[in-house]
This record gives C-alpha cells, structure tokens and sequence, in this order.
C-alpha cells in the first residue's frame, strides 16, 4: 500500500491539474480520450512495468540499475538523476507560490487584476529574461520553507519519511480537490464548462499531432524516463506484484487528471457564464490557469471564497510535494549507492546544493529561468532519456525477455507478447517521432520568443550538461559494495 | 450538455475509474489470500 500510494503521489503533480484539462481540450475534448487512453495502454502503464521491473529485480537506485543491465548503462541513470537534480530546482519555487497563494487566498490579496498582482506584487518580474535583479523575499521564504518540509521527510527515511508522507497527502489532495469539484459542479455554467471539454471534434482523431500530444501527456504525466520509479520499486518486498501495481499507478494518475479536468472546466464554464462569453474564450493552462485565471475565479465565488481560494492552492502544494519528494529520492538514492555516505549525509549534500540552487528560482528573473529550463529539460531530457532507456534495454541488452520473466513471477497478470511490442516498437517510434518535431521546431524557431543567447545557455546547454554530467558520473568509481536484493530495503506494499 | 460529450465522460469514468477499482480489487483480494495462506 505505501508502495503504490508513494508511485501515485510522483505521479499526481502539478501538471495533472493544470496540464491535462488544456491539453485535452486543445486536441478535440472527448474525442482526446481514444488517443490518451491508447497512449497509457500502449506506452504508459508497459513503460511503468518495465521501470517496475529494473527496480524491483535489481534493487538498486536507477544508476545501479542500469549497471546491473549493462555495465555501460550506469551513464543512463546518472543522467536521469542530473534531470531529476535539475527538475527539483524549479519545481520546488513553483510549490513555493502554491503555498504562498494558500495563504494569499485567506484574505484574496491579490485583489482584481490577479495578473499584475502575480508578475508584479508577488513575483517582481524582472524587465528582460537573463537578469537576477536579486532575490524575492516573499517566494524566497515558502522556497526554503517547502525545501525544509521535503528534506525532513527524506531524512526521516523510506518507510517512516516517504511512506508516512504520502499516506497522508495524497489522501487529503483526493479529499481537498473532491471537494472543489463537487463545488465546481454546482457552480453556475458548470455544465458549459463540462461540455467544452468533453464534446468530441471527431475531425482531430486522424490529427498525427493529436496522438503526439496524447503520448506526450501521459509520458510526462506519469512520471517515466526519470529514474523514480526504478528507485521506488527497488525498495518493494520481493513478491510484490508489480503488473498490478503499474495498472493502479496508471490508473490513479490517469483518474485524478479526469477529476482535475472537470473541475477545472466545471470552473470555467462558471467563469465564462459570469463574464457572458464563449468557454474557449476563458481556457487556459499551466502557471497563467493557477494564478491568474483560478484567482480570478475565487474572487467571484458567491460565498466562501477564501476558504475554497485555499483548497484549490493547498491542493497544489500537496500534489506538488509529493512529487518533488519522489523527484529528490532518485538522486539521494544515487548518491547513497555511489559514495557509500548515510541517509543523512545524502541528504545534506544533495538536498542542500538542490535547496541552494533553487534559490536562482526566487529572484526576480526566476520565471523566466524556470520556463526555459523546464521546457527544455522536459522535451530533451525526460523525453529523449526515456527514448534512450527503452532502445539500451530492448534492443541493445535484449533484457525485456529477461524482466518479462520477473514481472511474471511475482505478478497474477500474465505479460505477454503485446508487453514487447509496446515498448520495443509503439513506444520508440512515437517519443523518436516527438523528439525529431521537437528538435525541428525548436531549431526554426526559438522557444517562447525567447533571444537565442538565452534559450541557448538556459535551454540547450542545460539539457546537454545532463548527459555531459550523467557520462561523468558513471566514470567516477563506486564506493559501495556490491548491493544484494536485501530485505532491509523493503517497503510495504 | 450535449449527448455526445456526456456519453464520452461516461465512457472516460468508466474505463479509468473502472481499471482503477478493479486494480485495487485484485490488490485486496491477493493480499488477503497471502494473509490466510500466512495465517494457515
């Protein structure tokens, strides 16, 4: 149970309340699910077996993983912990505002014009992108206060930190954001709202870009292609039934996107019928859905705004942290592996540099930094990690026979030929597919509109130091014994 | 709403929220089995 509550937790983040509902919407609403429900059958819950699988037969974090496969993968997985390293940094800031917003809400304090109140007030947007201008106090205080909560947890441990952690906020996020939608449903336009975002535009199904998006989402969503869940699944007892474990993993994730998604456009159909405009006319996602549009939203609540102000951002926070928890493991896993250190030491070397490079994400320059980084380490580090993985294990090490056999062993449902097919060809085709639109779009045309000096040194080259580091580390030697399948290791299931 | 954007929320709940029960069920029922297999 704390097993899969932990795999759900890294799973629900952030993006599942304000990415999924924009993305679906944008790639024909109802008509949406066929590709998404595809893409987590064909790709998302095989891709979890096999990372399941890598963790749960060799025991080790996802470098020692990988080394076990193949003594040349060690690479692999210390890139991906390099892009976990990387991810922490910025996803923790924006926890940050989520929990300063928590509290803004008790009072609305960001009064009528919630966009000037996020970039000016709050964030003290900086004029061009690529300046400091110095830090922020009031986002540079949440920051350090969701670094302390994240590494208390950790340096509490697997089973009495992560595990505890998770069996109490994923709860309380499922019973805060039920609330919100049960509230959302009753709202004015609700049923607007719902209708925009489940109406099928049978027309996009033939869309390649459609089915692109669709795989995109559910890889990014689920938390694949960095080394979290070959971590988590390394600490499992040695008869968990890891298949079941990947359809409930998948599932949760894929069923807290479905409630974020009707509560998010249950809310603006209200919106939309408050201000007597068109429902596609008030969409959007990502940081301008949560704070600007969502407060927005708050204020014209008919009664108890600030209390609802609150369940929307706490349920932020607490989506949010049990993420970057998952996120920090990996590499506090790593380190503890390679250098033979304590938990504790792991902890204060690697969540302390994580904790002092985050605070970049707090001055006035930060969400300029954090959009490029994250676009960039998501597309060509997640997306061409995960790319990378699946080729190295199916068709380099020809292992999926091999972790077939282990899933086997200790799972009731039966992997079969369908298991090889969706991850040695369904799912190297689609993400080589995205990586090469990505790669040619982005050399057409700068992302965001961004200079090119500064995608260049925040986009490009942090993406390519991830691999550069990740090829460094897997040369340093290791410290630690040689890790046998050890039962102190376990966690409960 | 529209009868088609209804009948695709139906379907998305069930089959989602449907694979999600039925997981946790298989979970619950092996679980219990290995608890009296354990107990015997």
């Amino acid at each position: 149970m704390g097993f899969i509550l932990a795999a759900a937790g890294s799973a629900i983040g952030l993006g599942n309340i304000w990415r999924f509902p924009a993305v679906a919407y944008e790639n024909g609403g109802g008509a949406f699910f066929l590709p998404y429900l595809f893409a987590l059958l064909t790709a998302g819950i095989p891709l979890l077996i096999l990372e399941f699988a890598i963790g749960h037969k060799y025991r080790a974090s996802a470098p020692g993983s990988f080394a076990k496969i193949n003594r040349k993968f060690q690479g692999i997985g210390w890139w991906q912990l390099v892009i976990c390293f990387v991810i922490a940094v910025y996803y923790a800031a924006v926890i940050a505002w989520a929990l300063s917003y928590a509290v803004f809400s008790i009072n609305l304090r960001w009064g009528d014009d919630t966009e000037g109140f996020l970039f000016g007030q709050y964030l003290k947007l900086a004029d061009t992108p690529g300046q400091f201008g110095g830090i922020v106090p009031g986002v540079f205080i949440p920051l350090i206060v969701v670094w302390l909560v994240t590494l208390f947890v950790l340096y509490s441990g697997v089973r009495k930190g992560i595990e505890v952690a998770n069996k109490i906020m994923l709860p309380a996020l499922f019973v805060l954001f039920a609330i919100l939608v049960i509230r959302a449903l009753t709202l004015e336009g609700a049923a607007e709202g719902l209708n925009a975002f489940f109406k099928p535009n049978w027309d996009t199904i033939l869309n390649g870009k459609v089915w692109v998006a669709a795989y995109g989402q559910i890889f990014f969503s689920l938390s694949i292609g960095f080394a979290i869940m070959v971590t988590y699944s390394s600490y499992l007892s040695k008869k968990s039934d890891i298949t079941n474990s990947a359809f409930i993993t998948g599932f949760a994730n894929s069923g807290f996107e479905l409630l974020a998604g009707i509560g998010v456009f249950g809310i603006l159909g209200f919106m939309a019928a408050q201000q007597g405009v068109g429902v596609d006319e008030v969409v959007s996602g990502g940081v301008g859905l949560a704070f600007v549009v969502f407060p927005q939203i708050i204020n014209t609540l008919p009664a108890l705004n600030g209390f609802f102000g609150f369940l929307f951002f706490a349920s932020l926070v607490l989506a949010g942290l049990t993420s970057l928890i998952s996120i920090v493991e990996t590499y506090i896993a790593g380190l503890q592996e390679k250098f033979n250190i304590s938990r504790a030491k792991a902890v204060l070397y690697g969540g302390g540099l994580t904790t002092i490079v985050s605070i970049v994400f707090s001055s006035k320059g930060g969400l300029f930094f954090l959009d490029v980084v994250d676009y960039f380490i998501n597309n060509f580090g997640v997306a061409l990690a995960g790319l990378v993985e699946v080729i190295a294990v199916a068709w380099i090490a020809r292992q999926l026979g091999k972790l077939q056999e282990h899933a086997n062993s200790v799972s009731d449902i039966r992997l079969g030929l369908w298991w090889k097919v969706c991850l040695a060809v369904i799912t190297p085709i689609v993400l080589g597919y995205m990586m090469v639109d990505n790669i040619i779009t982005n050399i057409r045309e700068n992302y965001g509109g961004y200079e090119t000096w500064f995608v260049s040194a925040y986009g490009w080259a942090v993406a390519a130091l991830a691999i550069l580091l990740g090829i460094v580390f897997s040369l340093f030697r290791n410290n630690a014994p040689e890790i046998a399948a050890s039962d102190s290791k376990e966690v409960s299931r | 709403m529209e009868g088609s954007a209804i009948a695709m929320m139906i379907i998305g709940i069930v089959i989602i929220w449907g694979g999600l029960a039925a997981s946790i069920v298989n979970a619950v029922i092996k679980a219990r089995q290995n608890g009296s297999k354990s107990d015997s």
